[in-house]
């Protein structure tokens, strides 16, 4: 504080207040819409005090979601795509930070440029590649003419196939193909001192040993920056399972809170409804009311 | 920068990065172009693979009332909502940055809304603002149809602005905040023993030395409302009532799944790519290199 201004400070608490208590309204209305029965959360005007019934329908919304599976899928997919993310960008940024090699440049900006373009906008034909995930290299041997070749010597038709719709792997890996964690590394193995690398090369460790007893101890804090970050967007996820897991039994818990309004103009049972979005909104929220101090670091550090 | 001091091998650092390149590859690279190959094809209807069609995909949604429609509904959405999510953080941030009393226990009351899914947020605003059930039920027993989002568009795009900004609002406040520490207190000082008031100071000082702070939020609030709002649409509108909250997301996804129209999905893609290359172009053209005070 620069100066004493008492009536400057109790404005401000009283307008911090109001916000806090501005951001928490809606989260509040569903808390206590979650404690009513039915007809109490119809009433009108709408109860701003909580009832009785909260566990009952917890329960009931756990129940009909299915949630026991769905909040499964959601943990592996969300730890799936935190780890992968983590070990594919420490890898890459360890390779394009401290070896000197041709194509550095060139794979650098490579992976710099999906940076550009978020999985939404290119969603229609993500999809298509994860109903067959080889199709890519498919393409590119029947271009080049090997699948007549091969065909035309062993009489094997080759056809790639590897279907990723209902599977973890179509769930994690598309989440996975973004530069973030690698911009993230890339920034902190830049302010790692040169002296570091000249010692660990005089002492004879290989990049290898170095990446696994100097780099990795090191990094502990980015890491868990990007962890927090990642598993927050991977289980907020929704667009790209919804599409991805066309069986119901395989989908995730987001997906399953939107199949909770009946579509149409039936009247949604409200005190299900939002005790299953308490429940499916609350392991993000604890990741970042738990790990606060590394949720904000990530989150100025990846700058998205 | 270069390294002087890096590593030497022919084929492991090839073999470090491969994993990476494999994924982009597949997942963004490869799709990428594959929007491009049928933003300018149509299938044909027996089979018999895609014919080229030049730019007749881009014509035909160009040339669509429906789709401008959803430009003008996309750009209402993503200029409300930065410009509420925005304001309510920078307002928020001058006030935290005051350093009043418990001003870290401040910073959790406000940045839990970030880890909220749009799923979950969009369903709780759709209960809040229901004409039946939510905060205006009792308006609407007195004066019926008063507030009805799943009628009125106008309703439903302030909903959706409100949801949207209320996500916004705890990233942008991180950012602030952040920006705001980083000004040097005895610059602050000297102001203030020159006799400037704090709201003096604010006007001044920091908000100034805020600009690229705050340009950076504009375009990522842009790029993030233009393309991250599937879900909060999805669960409370469905792009309803009549088109009136059809963002270009939602149209896209709606014609490729829905209306099986894979070419024009494709062209609206690429329209929208466009748009978001655009404001990262800028980003990095002109925020990142032209507004360092520091």
């Amino acid at each position: 504080m620069v100066e004493r201004r008492p009536w400057l400070d109790v404005v401000t608490h009283v307008l911090l207040l109001l916000s806090a208590v501005a951001l928490l309204v809606p989260v509040w209305l569903a808390l206590v819409a979650a404690t009513q029965d039915v007809a109490g959360v119809n009433s009108v005007p709408i109860h701003w005090l909580p009832g009785s019934h909260l566990t009952e329908n917890l329960a009931e919304a756990w129940q009909r979601g299915g949630f026991a599976t769905r909040f499964t899928t959601s943990l592996i997919v969300a730890v799936g795509v935190t780890l992968g993310k983590i070990v594919l960008a420490m890898l890459a940024a360890f390779a394009i930070v401290f070896f000197q090699w041709r194509a550095r440049v060139l794979v650098f900006w490579a992976i710099f440029i999906t940076l550009m373009l978020p999985l939404e906008v290119r969603i229609v034909p993500t999809y298509a590649v994860a109903a067959n995930a080889l199709a890519p290299f498919q393409a590119i041997l029947d271009a080049i003419g090997l699948t007549a070749l091969i065909q035309a010597v062993s009489g094997i038709h080759v056809a790639l196939e590897w279907r990723l719709l209902n599977s973890y792997p179509g769930l994690i890996l598309p989440l996975i193909a973004t530069a973030t964690g690698t911009f993230l590394y890339r920034q902190f193995f830049l302010t790692i001192p040169e002296e570091l690398v000249e010692a660990a090369k005089m002492d004879g460790a290989g990049p290898l040993r170095f990446l696994a007893d100097v780099l990795v101890p090191l990094s502990r804090t980015t890491m868990a920056a990007l962890a927090t970050i990642m598993f927050v967007y991977a289980w907020n996820q929704y667009l790209w399972p919804l599409l991805v897991t066309t069986e119901p039994e395989r989908s995730t818990v987001m997906v399953e809170l939107s199949r909770m309004v009946p579509r149409g103009d039936g009247l949604p049972e409200w005190n299900i409804v939002m005790a299953g979005a308490l429940l499916a909104m609350l392991p993000p929220l604890a990741v970042v009311v738990l790990m606060q101090r590394w949720f904000v670091r990530g989150l100025v550090q990846t700058e998205k | 920068m270069e390294r002087r001091a890096t590593f030497r091998s022919p084929l492991l650092p090839w073999l470090l990065v491969l994993p990476q390149l494999l994924i982009i590859f597949v997942f963004f690279y490869w799709p990428t172009g594959e929007a491009f190959h049928w933003a300018f094809t149509l299938e044909q209807p027996w089979g018999g693979g895609r014919q080229w069609v030049g730019w007749q995909n881009f014509q035909e949604i160009f040339g669509s009332a429906a789709y401008w429609s959803s430009v003008r509904v996309s750009l209402v959405y993503a200029f409300g909502t930065s410009a509420v999510a925005i304001l309510v953080a920078l307002l928020l941030a001058l006030f935290i940055d005051r350093e009043v009393r418990g001003s870290r226990g401040w910073r959790v009351a406000l940045i839990w809304p970030y880890a909220i899914a749009a799923p979950a947020i969009g369903m709780i605003f759709r209960f809040v603002f229901d004409p039946r059930a939510g905060v205006f039920s009792a308006l609407n027993a007195v004066w019926p149809s008063a507030w009805d989002p799943a009628l009125n568009g106008t309703h439903a795009m302030l909903m959706l602005i409100l949801a949207g900004a209320w996500q916004l609002i705890a990233y942008n406040f991180v950012f602030f905040l952040a920006g705001l520490q980083s000004i040097p207190r005895p610059l602050i000082e000297a102001a203030a023993m020159d006799g400037a008031g704090p709201l003096r100071r604010m006007r001044d000082i920091q908000i100034p030395l805020l600009a690229p702070t705050f340009f950076f939020l504009v375009v990522i609030n842009l790029t993030d409302s233009f393309t991250n709002s599937f879900g909060l649409v999805d669960i409370m509108t469905a792009g309803g009532p009549a088109r009136a909250t059809e963002i270009m997301v939602y149209k896209i996804y709606a014609d490729g799944f829905k209306g099986l129209d894979y070419s024009g999905a494709a062209a609206q893609s690429i329209v929208l790519m466009g748009l978001v290359i655009l404001l990262t172009v800028i980003q990095f053209r002109f925020v990142e290199r032209k507004m360092h005070y520091r």
